[in-house]
């Protein structure tokens, strides 16, 4: 027959002889490759200790953009909601009252604002539809829970520290620390 | 005249208590040691780490590993005998242990000019106690088996005890031609001969390897651990045990690992005599206490390099079918040892005419 790859190896079915058949030189053979690995680089990385670092297109859980100010980015346009094949954001508008100027930018913002990250896929899509670059996704990954309710995340878990009061936070939740 | 029968030498009895104290722990500790470094060798020789979590490199594992042990719920089976289930893995323990009564762990020490033998007890019969004591450890694995009342671990623990009956006769017949040589069953009579001769390890090689083999067999170590395959074969006689009663099972495992090098590196590498070095001039010159704590460190790392031994086979051998296992036992070893005894003779023979 044919040999499908270059690899194929014809088996050799000859009755073992007596040095095979005693197997001790078989076995120091095995020991000594067993041997051998003791000293060999181990490839394990030390996980909490040391992480490896993620691709730069990674994408983790949403964040909430702010601008340079502080104020929410996010006018509550319902596109990343339209444009997310697994339908997991909701959100409700409101409309800016005066004095709020220092909170949201523009004058309508998302009241509510909520993604169900057992429903969301991490695909992307709600950061490119986007227009006011209010939602990106981060280099985190959502924590175990122990409830369903725990994964729908609302506005308090998704908006990014202020970066007048929290500029460490803010940095970090940017990625900028690296 | 019945009173001096009855006059104990108190001194004496309370050497031979701290040593048996000692000797104890010491077993024990190495054998929570024994699953640390069974662990980090097995890791080693996978490309793995190995446990590194509790305290540096992972130290403090066994104690962990015990913790859990003790943690866990104790189950007995409903239909199992309670007595003879709760006797198994003391009595498996209790063989384990009390191997090392015959073991002579170092020289002597001279304390108050009192001449105090490491050794618990020099009986003449020391090796045909160790045998009688190693063949009772199969009623550790019967009795366990027996008890769970559960067709897998009776089917586990009969091929276990079979296992180790057939290899206890390959191991007699290649202890028999070592014993044509040293003329004397007491241990420390043959360490004695080994430090004014020459190992008998180059007397015995062929007895050596015979005995090797079956002092894996005999401890139930991979390539022959047929009555317990861990993952396989549903855990064999232990599959009911649970908690620490399953614990003094692997337990004893280890402190059988560790008897059995201690008994290989006494009878075939000269026990606790220094390599390369007279031990007697040595005592002269150094005095006897610094030379007998030397011999015992030198027997621990005769020993340690037989579990380290123990452990490489362990993670490189695969496990051997049944019948080849039986095999190997009755229509190869025993047949080599019985050539080996008749050769033994043959050069006994030869030097005396």
């Amino acid at each position: 027959m044919q040999p499908l790859t270059s690899r194929a190896k014809a088996v050799d079915r000859r009755p073992m002889n007596v040095w095979e058949r005693m197997y001790l030189p078989a076995i120091a053979k095995g020991m000594s490759i067993t041997f051998g690995h003791m000293f060999k680089k181990r490839p394990t990385v030390n996980y909490p200790e040391k992480q490896r670092p993620f691709s730069r297109v990674f994408r983790g859980l949403h964040v909430l953009n702010r601008d340079e100010e502080g104020r929410e980015r996010c006018t509550a346009c319902g596109l990343c909601a339209v444009a997310c094949p697994a339908e997991a954001i909701t959100m409700e508008g409101a409309e800016r009252l005066p004095g709020e100027e220092g909170l949201y930018r523009e004058e309508k913002y998302a009241a509510k604002y909520e993604i169900n990250m057992l429903r969301c896929i991490f695909c992307g899509l709600c950061e490119e539809a986007c227009p006011k670059d209010a939602i990106y996704l981060s280099e985190t990954f959502a924590p175990a829970n122990f409830t369903r309710k725990g994964f729908i995340y609302g506005k308090e878990e998704l908006l990014i520290p202020n970066p007048l009061t929290d500029p460490e936070g803010f940095a970090k939740a940017r990625g900028e620390h690296k | 005249m019945y009173t001096t029968l009855l006059a104990i030498d108190w001194v004496l009895f309370l050497d031979k208590v701290i040593l048996i104290t000692v000797i104890l722990l010491l077993s024990l500790l190495i054998a929570m040691y024994e699953t640390w470094a069974e662990r980090k060798v097995a890791a080693l020789m996978q490309d793995r780490r190995g446990p590194n979590r509790a305290g540096p490199g992972g130290i403090l594992q066994p104690l962990a590993d015990g913790l859990k042990l003790f943690m866990k719920e104790e189950v007995i089976p409903g239909s199992s005998n309670k007595l003879l289930f709760i006797l198994g893995p003391g009595l498996a323990m209790l063989t384990a242990m009390m191997t090392s009564a015959v073991v002579p762990w170092s020289s002597y020490l001279e304390i108050g000019g009192r001449h105090v033998d490491l050794q618990i007890a020099d009986v003449n019969i020391g090796l045909l106690y160790i045998f009688g004591v190693v063949s009772m450890g199969v009623y550790g694995v019967m009795i366990g088996g027996w008890a769970s009342n559960n067709k897998f671990s009776l089917l586990a623990a009969i091929r276990g005890a079979s296992q180790i009956i057939s290899y206890e006769l390959a191991m007699g017949l290649s202890i028999i031609s070592l014993l044509m040589i040293t003329g004397s069953l007491s241990l420390r009579t043959i360490v004695q001969q080994q430090q004014e001769g020459s190992y008998y390890i180059f007397l015995q090689p062929l007895g050596f390897l015979i005995f090797l083999v079956c002092a894996f067999a005999e401890c139930n170590r991979t390539p022959f651990d047929l009555s317990e395959a861990d993952s396989e074969l549903n855990m064999g006689f232990h599959l009911e045990y649970s908690s620490m009663k399953l614990g003094f099972y692997l337990f004893a495992e280890y402190v059988n690992v560790f008897i059995s090098s201690a008994v290989m590196s006494t009878l075939y590498f000269g026990g606790y005599d220094i390599p390369f070095v007279n031990d007697v001039q040595l005592a002269q010159r150094w005095g006897q206490n610094p030379v007998a704590i030397l011999e015992a460190a030198c027997f621990f790392v005769k020993i340690v390099l037989f579990i380290l031994f123990f452990i490489w086979v362990r993670w490189t051998i695969p496990r051997f079918r049944y019948d080849q296992l039986m095999k190997l036992g009755w229509k190869v070893l025993i047949p080599l040892a019985i050539i080996n005894m008749l050769l033994t003779g043959f050069f006994i023979l030869l030097r005396h005419h």
